[in-house]
């Protein structure tokens, strides 16, 4: 009897509907959990600490910049521009630090500037970003669009079209940023670690990160409820600048050099790894420890392919494309 | 009915649009069997039968929340009941949607306007109908329509003017005419009249009286009993999802038509009223001369310590942009704002709030609460450097939720559910709870019992009172002026943005406070 066995069924429907809610936040740590036992079976050399370690590496300067992206995305905004923004710090701050060495200032200064100067330019960049799309009233999108051109141009044109590179002297100065260790963690592990922890705290423990999510939710409402909307976003650009900043200072020693490719295609990586993460869209709603684990989902996939000959390494992007299609349709809104 | 078919047919070509089907009868009589609604766990219709005869104007009565709108949405398609249904002449049908319902001549008006801003009349009013011929508009013979239309409902505008410029009870009357293309069958019309003027509004009967020797039913809500005595045959009372009464309205009293909505001897609702003391020291509010640009003009007033003063005026008057400008929420231009004498300026919502002014949106949804975030977070929105040293502590919060629980009478299952699952009176319980939060010195509550059930009011009347004696000065700005009545001790009536006069407790009666707010005084 069909009509009588939809009466049963409604109640053990919505008691599922609520298990799945609840399993919901997880589904990404689900999601990372099978994608290591499938990396594992493999590859041997996948389940190792070198490999486990080169993994979060590399992932950390898309995870720093991920963890700032997370705020701009709550407070239901947008950028765009992160991966322009990292290249051209990455080129002014090599160019300053060039500059600075000859005017016999002692390498390890030299260097110190130099990051101070990269998170001073993504704070100022994230201002002015903050305060187009507020004061100037311009949609998030259309803002960092355009400073995505204008920032990588910028860099093209200080570079000539070639490769800014840092003096070797500095180099060697500079290489434990993004090479040393500490407690055999590599130090941009440590850098991610504090810079997520941080962001955690910040969002879910402090009435900034509160407003953050009430301007998302609704914007309209937080407004009359004497949230000073607009300064709540400036900062939350500023904040993701910052990020950037971070994320570059710990990039630039890699290669000690930044050319127009430099951070190519970042703010996409940057954008799944929060979605992928559990924070929608739409705003509102987020949290930095899905981001992380965004972040590492995306990377481990990438390893993954690396490691692996089932699917061609060209495919990495694919299959990068296909996680987050299918992410973004498990966390679709019921009607 | 009496009419032979023929007529009818011949009435449909006269209309020169043919018809779905080719042959409907001119008449509708429709008729709502058992129909239930619930919005998830919260029922708003609780089995409600009854049949709207052909050719009559019936008059559907009831307080905010006692289920008329969403009755009617349920009429025109645009929700579907849970249980019981709707019949169309004696047929059960399944009205898909306002479309649907449109094919079967069900028109209702919306008392929010359901235009397209950017549109011109004359495609607004034939929106989703358009006339084509071929596979292109005839915006000609739309133009001729319209006009035809506009002309019926007595407003006098270019039928290719965008709606946006047009003025709130141009628009009323432009719905009206959208109304009158469709060749409505039976009109649901709400709250027609909030926006017009006397005039118009005598106009607008006429062309009631008119429709109904066509054979058009038509329902009319309004709040202005007066008018409801006048236009309507019959009244049917809602209240709290259920109809409780039925009568030709020769037989009622306005008296009694309002007691059968409250249900209730109307006094019982409110608190007893408190005695000002005298006159001593400055107002702790004083306004003079607050202009905010396109809403209002040159307003003056000053509330009292433990004083609720209301503010009444027609929709479009200007009381909500006049409070939104004075909280910095608006553009506006002050001669002087004084707070406890002292000079004050008010340039966003932040500032007002440091110094003690809050506000009570009239839109609970889309200014008023966060639906989606918890009820902790949004009861402590407004106050939250109290729970941030620096980290938020989230116990306090928590027994500060507990406390407004107790206070404000906030019915909920469990302390950490979303405040979209609280029932209306509770969100609107929760919203007066959370501008109350930071102890303001004066707070303005604006429409503080829209879309609030009789017993939820009644507590919100008596925890306004509550304040009021505690020393604040309380602001009221409300649409029923059985409320304004009940609940202050002074109204300000506003007109097109001006303040018209200021009413002591001893004048206060709905035809007084009509005379002023429609300027016929």
């Amino acid at each position: 009897m069909p009509p009588a066995r939809t009466d049963t069924q409604a109640p053990s429907r919505a008691a599922w509907a609520g298990q799945w809610d609840r399993l919901h936040g997880y589904g990404p740590v689900v999601g990372l959990v099978l994608l290591c036992i499938a990396g594992a079976l493999l590859n041997s050399d996948f389940a190792t600490v070198d490999n486990a370690m080169n993994v979060l590496t590399r992932t950390a300067f898309i995870g720093i910049i991920a963890v700032g992206m997370c705020f701009v995305i709550i407070s239901g905004g947008i950028d765009l521009s992160v991966g322009s923004m990292a290249a051209l710090i990455a080129g002014c701050m090599i160019l300053l630090m060039n500059a600075l060495l000859p005017r016999g200032w002692a390498p390890l200064a030299v260097v110190a500037a130099g990051m101070a100067f990269a998170l001073l330019l993504g704070a100022s960049f994230g201002l002015a970003h903050g305060l187009l799309i507020t004061r100037g009233r311009i949609e998030p999108f259309i803002v960092t669009l355009g400073t995505l051109g204008i920032f990588r141009a910028y860099l093209t044109y200080f570079a000539g079209g070639g490769a800014i590179t840092l003096d070797n002297q500095l180099s060697d100065a500079y290489s434990p940023v993004y090479y040393g260790s500490l407690l055999a963690i590599p130090v941009p592990v440590w850098v991610f670690a504090l810079v997520a922890l941080a962001g955690g705290i910040i969002l879910n423990r402090t009435a900034y990160g509160r407003y953050v999510q009430a301007i998302g939710s609704n914007e309209q409402v937080a407004r009359y409820a004497a949230v000073s909307v607009d300064a709540v976003k400036v900062r939350t650009y500023v904040l993701l600048g910052v990020c950037v900043g971070i994320a570059t200072l710990l990039y630039v020693p890699r290669l000690g050099s930044a050319s127009p490719t430099t951070g190519l295609l970042w703010e996409l990586e940057a954008i799944a790894a929060v979605i992928v993460g559990g924070t929608a869209l739409r705003g509102g709603a987020g949290s930095i420890a899905g981001t992380v684990v965004g972040a590492v989902l995306l990377s481990v996939i990438s390893n993954i392919l690396n490691l692996t000959n089932i699917i061609s390494v060209y495919l990495n992007a694919a299959v990068q494309g296909f996680v987050i299609i299918v992410v973004a349709f498990m966390q679709r809104r019921r009607p | 009915m009496s009419d032979p078919g023929g007529i009818a047919v011949a009435r449909a070509r006269d209309a020169g649009q043919p018809q779905p089907g080719g042959q409907r009868a001119s008449t509708l009589t429709l008729t709502f069997r058992d129909v239930v609604k619930r919005f998830g766990p919260v029922e708003v219709l609780h089995g409600v039968s009854f049949e709207l005869p052909p050719g009559r104007i019936i008059g559907l009565l009831g307080e905010n929340g006692a289920g008329k709108s969403t009755l009617m949405k349920i009429a025109a398609g645009y929700e579907a009941p849970t249980e019981g249904g709707v019949e169309l002449n004696g047929q059960p049908v399944r009205l898909a949607g306002p479309r649907a319902a449109e094919a079967e001549g069900i028109v209702l008006i919306h008392q929010e306007f359901n235009l397209a801003e950017d549109l011109t009349v004359a495609q607004n009013i034939f929106l989703g109908h358009e006339r084509r011929r071929g596979w292109l508009l005839d915006d000609a013979a739309m133009r001729v329509g319209a006009t035809d239309v506009l002309r019926q409902v007595g407003l006098v505008v270019d039928p290719d003017t965008p709606v946006r410029r047009l003025i709130v009870a141009e628009k009323q009357l432009v719905e009206i005419a959208k109304a009158l293309a469709r060749k409505a069958r039976l009109l649901i019309m709400d709250e027609p009249t909030a926006t017009l003027t006397p005039s118009e509004t005598e106009r607008l009967f006429a062309l009631m009286r008119q429709l109904q020797a066509d054979g058009v039913t038509m329902v009319y809500i309004s709040h202005k009993l007066d008018e409801v005595e006048r236009i309507t045959d019959e009244v049917i009372v809602m209240r709290d999802g259920g109809v409780v009464a039925r009568d030709a309205t020769a037989n009622l009293t306005r008296h009694q038509m309002a007691n059968l909505m409250v249900g209730r001897e109307i006094e019982d609702l409110f608190p007893p009223r408190r005695e000002l003391p005298d006159a001593g020291g400055p107002p702790l509010l004083a306004v003079r001369g607050l202009s905010v640009p396109g809403w209002a003009e040159d307003v003056s007033f000053e509330v009292r310590p433990g004083e609720i003063l209301g503010f009444a005026g027609l929709v479009g008057a200007g009381r909500t942009e006049l409070f939104e400008g004075l909280l910095g929420l608006r553009p506006h231009r002050a001669g002087r704002i004084e707070l406890a004498g002292q000079a004050v300026r008010i340039r966003n919502p932040r500032e007002a709030a440091d110094l003690g002014i809050t506000y009570l949106s009239e839109d609970r949804k889309g200014k008023g609460l966060h639906v989606s975030l918890g009820l902790a977070e949004n009861l402590t929105l407004m106050d939250l450097a109290r729970y941030s040293r620096p980290l938020l502590q989230r116990g306090a919060e928590r027994e500060a939720l507990k406390q407004a629980v107790a206070d404000y009478g906030i019915r909920t299952g469990s302390l950490s559910l979303r405040a979209s699952s609280l029932s209306g009176g509770n969100q609107q319980k929760l919203a007066l709870a959370k501008v109350l939060q930071p102890r303001p010195r004066v707070v303005v509550l604006d429409e503080p019992t829209r879309g609030v059930d009789v017993g939820a009011k009644r507590d919100i009347y008596f925890l306004i009172e509550r304040l009021a004696a505690s020393g604040a000065a309380v602001v009221v700005i409300s649409s029923e002026l059985m409320e304004l009545i009940g609940l202050c001790h002074r109204v300000a009536v506003m007109r097109a943005g001006r303040l018209q006069a200021v009413l002591p407790a001893g004048q206060l009666t709905e035809e007084a406070l009509i005379a002023h707010a429609t300027g016929t005084h």
